[in-house]
């Protein structure tokens, strides 16, 4: 499997180290009202498609990025690869 | 103060840089280089972008190597770098570095963590396309590309096309020294 990387271009996913779900970026804010509740659900709730999967993947034997990828967990078509950087930055995460 | 009396040894345990050449190819260990990392601090990109300018270090873009004088470096990772400069004049190299990025940048020394394999010789894409997947027929002069040989994390620094740097692990430096010397003589 070669994943696109954003900075360096294809590599081969050896080169990486699969985390899980990017849902995972979407940490809850631990001093809210009904942390547990959401602590719970950010660390156990998982969906598992059939299909396309947005995934966190770490480029350990690269630039140590971490990367947004979303790839489909039936054909393992890679459709899409963003710094995870990016997608933290664009939900309104400061870093 | 005592008086200590202590030999350095070169990554590899001898008393002088070793090199060996097998057929066309000349595998060198190079020891007068000394290595910092610079990182970036949160939001201070443009701030270390404009310290390197002043002291005329060129930090370049992402997967390459920026040669210069007194020093040189190549990127290592998002907003991070790893400077080179003549172990000679710059042993302290954090020191060195240190005035010109003030609290823009977290300073690193990486000296004696890190073995330099000089790899010299015709044809070395036939070398490390036997050791890693790193598109060497491809990468010319000015490429660092980090990869795996034989399960040990390795940069390569493509000097020319006749030339390439190995960083790896000082600890895991005999390995490597290994993986090198094994697939010259296969592959020569």
């Amino acid at each position: 499997m070669i994943i696109n990387h954003p900075l360096l271009g294809p590599r081969d996913a050896q080169e990486f180290v699969y985390l899980g779900d990017a849902r995972l970026i979407e940490r809850p804010d631990g001093m809210a009202e009904g942390a547990p509740q959401a602590f719970h659900d950010h660390v156990y709730l998982r969906d598992n498609p059939a299909g396309e999967h947005r995934e966190l993947w770490y480029h350990e034997q690269g630039d140590r990025s971490w990367l947004v990828v979303t790839r489909n967990t039936v054909t393992h078509e890679i459709t899409g690869v963003e710094l995870a950087r990016d997608v933290a930055r664009a939900k309104g995460r400061s870093r | 103060m005592p008086e200590h009396s202590l030999k350095a040894v070169t990554p590899l345990g001898h008393a002088a840089p070793h090199a060996e050449t097998f057929g066309p190819i000349t595998i060198a260990e190079v020891t007068d280089v000394a290595l910092a990392s610079v990182a970036a601090r949160q939001g201070r990109a443009a701030d270390v972008a404009a310290a390197a300018k002043r002291i005329g270090l060129d930090l370049p873009p992402p997967g390459r190597h920026a040669a210069g004088t007194p020093c040189s470096a190549f990127w290592m990772g998002p907003e991070m770098w790893m400077v080179e400069a003549p172990f000679s004049t710059h042993e302290d190299v954090v020191a060195a570095l240190k005035p010109a990025f003030g609290d823009a940048a977290s300073l690193t020394e990486q000296t004696d963590a890190w073995a330099r394999l000089r790899v010299t010789g015709a044809d070395l894409p036939r070398l490390f396309e036997r050791l890693c997947n790193a598109d060497l027929a491809r990468a010319e002069a000015g490429h660092a590309i980090r990869t795996t040989i034989e399960h040990l994390g390795a940069f390569l620094l493509v000097r020319s096309a006749a030339e390439i740097d190995v960083l790896a692990a000082r600890s895991s430096a005999g390995s490597m020294h290994h993986a090198l010397v094994a697939a010259a003589k296969s592959a020569f």
